[in-house]
């Protein structure tokens, strides 16, 4: 009964905080670009020649003139009945762009995500097991050097082994250019996924890695530990008992909290790798004045990390057996 | 249960002769197996951690110098010191624990088997238990039973589960104590069940590190009647403290720790009266500064760590010391049915 109260609680919550985040967030960005010398009629027509008299139409037609705050409005009230507008580069409903490419999108971070947790978690058990040993030195040192590498650098040097030089791989985009879509095969596709998603795992495996072996080194010289130790227990035993218990739901958590640089390397390594996502939708609407859709990215990230955040936090409050006491306790 | 009882009305030293009649028939059981060979031996270790001290410059911290001390089955060692004087490193070493970094020199026998790193390696946990002092020693998200369990094959699994049941049963630990975790527990509860981890192990020697701080009256004398239960049972229990009244309470001789070193082996029946049976100055002090006693402190306060000291450790604050106190550390001398290590003592 007092979980089922709590969880509703949890939820309604959320559900206020996301939508006065979104609120904000619609907001401020409207009026970035309201103040950014972005010219809609300009982005529409691109470099097609056109009359004044033809512009003054169109001005007329995108509501140049109208004061921001009735525009802010109108885009408000439209977006609330679900619908966000034409997107201007590339012709159809914003929401139908956003579903595809996001999807696209989805499915190259969730990827990555996977990939990155369980082999940042398990390269920190094996460095925070071995710590001071030349392989917690070179795991180490490998999650100082990706901490350290821009992600379209690591984007461009694996495309250029991997794809150019070797030739393993396609260069670039989901599909092969000049197939139709009901040709494209599962392999096709499957193929052009493992590059981009491999930049964003090794990336996101640095911090993960750190953490998970800072954390276990943290478990492992605790009293609980010590006296599993005066109790007979030893060696991978006791990392499986103890460490690993201790260590897997902060770094489950933290994986979650990571949704926004996972986002963020998106971005990038879409542009690289051509990869049609919404990463490369974001950069094309923001580089081409896209406004509408730019907007409708926007909305959806902010909701993305959000709900990456939120799972953290549920899993905080839920999930340790520690937290869930003191909460019924106040 | 009567024991305990008894235990509770006893607030003050007065009472310890009734205490004594009262023990008589352990006590007898005891003196008998003391002509026995010990169950553990410690011979003159030292213990030393190496420090990087300013640069690249190697320290080593004595913590335990010559520290020698006997345990026998049925029968309750106290090794009483003041906190911080590194009384919880000698059952770390006991029982092989010990950081990386530390150095332990000098002997360790084990039912007469000399006790090497193997060996500790070997029976920890099966015949030498340690009963941790407070609730952090718990694993914190693992559940009570699973842990007092510990690690066991999975045909056993069953069995264990019910023997830690039984003993779980037996110190008033309900059913849904099993289920808990260690924060929803109580501080009585937590002793009782880092004790039914001793309990659980049937382990020949307890080492008990500390454990009764800040417990109330009632939940102490409880404690410490688990002990004297194991003891009665036959295992040799070494009782680490810095509450001298709750060691006299139920040991049978007191190891006074002073400054990393053992300075007198006394029975328990020499505290009594104003100290006379005691052979050390410092126990004579320590016995003198209870408050129902003469509530006098001397003066000073222990050697730190890194002071280097020639002749006896306690020679800066002893009142009856003289020229040969301080050049070299005094032998151990067997006075009077305990050992002491003091020139003026014969």
């Amino acid at each position: 009964m007092l979980d089922k109260d709590k969880i509703a609680g949890f939820i309604g919550n959320k559900i206020l905080r996301l939508l006065s985040l979104l609120i904000v967030v619609c907001f401020v960005s409207f009026m970035l670009i309201q103040y950014s010398p972005i010219d809609p009629v300009r982005a529409y027509i691109g470099e097609m020649p056109v009359s004044a008299e033809h512009k003054a139409n169109l001005e007329e037609y995108w509501g140049v003139n109208t004061p921001p705050q009735e525009k802010f409005l109108n885009w408000a009230g439209d977006a609330l009945k679900g619908n966000f507008g034409i997107s201007l580069i590339y012709r159809m409903p914003v929401t139908d762009v956003i579903k595809e490419r996001f999807t696209a999108s989805l499915v190259l971070m969730a990827a990555s995500w996977l990939f990155s947790g369980i082999l940042g978690f398990i390269l920190g058990i094996i460095a925070g097991m071995k710590k001071g040993t030349w392989i917690d030195k070179t795991i180490k040192i490998y999650c100082y050097v990706l901490a350290a590498t821009p992600t379209f650098w690591l984007a461009l040097i694996l495309l250029m082994v991997f794809s150019v030089y070797l030739g393993w791989f396609p260069i670039g985009l989901s599909v092969p250019i000049g197939v139709t879509a009901e040709n494209v095969t599962f392999l096709d596709w499957f193929l052009r996924l493992i590059l981009p998603a491999l930049t964003l795992s090794l990336l996101g495996v640095a911090q993960i890695a750190l953490f998970t072996r800072e954390k276990l080194i943290e478990v492992l010289s605790s009293d609980y530990v010590l006296f599993a130790k005066a109790r007979g227990e030893k060696g991978l035993d006791l990392v499986l008992r103890h460490g690993i218990r201790n260590v897997a739901l902060p770094a489950i958590t933290l994986q979650f909290l990571g949704f926004s640089e996972l986002f963020g390397g998106t971005v990038l390594v879409e542009q690289v790798f051509s990869y049609p996502g919404i990463g490369q939708a974001a950069v094309a609407a923001g580089l081409r004045s896209d406004v509408p859709l730019l907007l409708g990215i926007v909305i959806v990230s902010a909701c993305f990390v959000f709900f990456g955040n939120a799972i953290a936090d549920l899993i905080y409050q839920f999930v340790d057996p520690r937290i869930k006491q003191q909460e019924a306790s106040i | 249960m009567g024991y305990m009882e008894n235990m509770g009305n006893m607030g003050n030293m007065e009472n310890m002769e009734n205490m004594g009649n009262m023990e008589n028939k352990t006590k007898t059981t005891a003196k008998e197996k003391k002509k026995t060979e010990a169950l553990l031996k410690v011979e003159n270790i030292s213990l030393s951690f190496i420090q990087y001290a300013s640069g690249l410059r190697q320290t080593e911290l004595k913590v335990i110098s010559n520290l020698s001390i006997e345990a026998h089955s049925g029968e309750i060692l106290a090794v009483v010191g003041s906190s911080g004087s590194g009384k919880s490193l000698l059952a770390h070493a006991i029982l092989g624990i010990l950081p990386s970094n530390a150095k332990l020199d000098g002997k360790m026998e084990y039912n007469g088997q000399q006790l090497t790193p193997e060996k500790k390696e070997e029976i920890r946990g099966k015949e030498i238990a340690l009963v941790p002092q407070s609730t952090n020693y718990l694993d914190p998200l693992m559940r009570i039973s699973n842990q007092v369990i510990g690690c066991v094959e999975e045909k056993n699994e069953g069995l264990m589960k019910k023997v830690q049941r039984d003993i779980f049963q037996k110190y008033d630990l309900k059913p849904d104590v099993d289920r808990m975790f260690p924060h929803e527990l109580s501080g009585g509860m937590t002793r009782r069940v880092l004790v039914s981890t001793a309990v659980m192990s049937s382990a020949k020697l307890i080492i008990a590190d500390e454990p009764t701080p800040g417990l109330d009256e009632k939940t102490l004398n409880e404690t410490l009647s688990y002990f004297k239960d194991m003891a009665n049972r036959g295992c040799a229990v070494i009782l680490i403290t810095h509450d001298i009244e709750a060691a006299l309470k139920i040991s049978d001789k007191i190891a006074v720790f002073y400054a990393g070193t053992v300075l007198e082996v006394a029975n328990v029946e020499d505290f009594k009266n104003n100290g006379e049976n005691l052979r050390h100055p410092y126990t004579r002090a320590l016995w003198n500064a209870l408050p129902q006693n003469k509530f006098q402190a001397i003066k000073g306060h222990q050697p730190m760590q890194d002071e280097v000291i020639d002749g006896c450790i306690f020679y800066e604050r002893c009142s009856k010391k003289n020229e040969l106190c301080s050049k070299g550390i005094p032998q151990l001398k067997s006075v009077n049915g305990g050992v002491v290590r003091c020139n003026n003592v014969s």
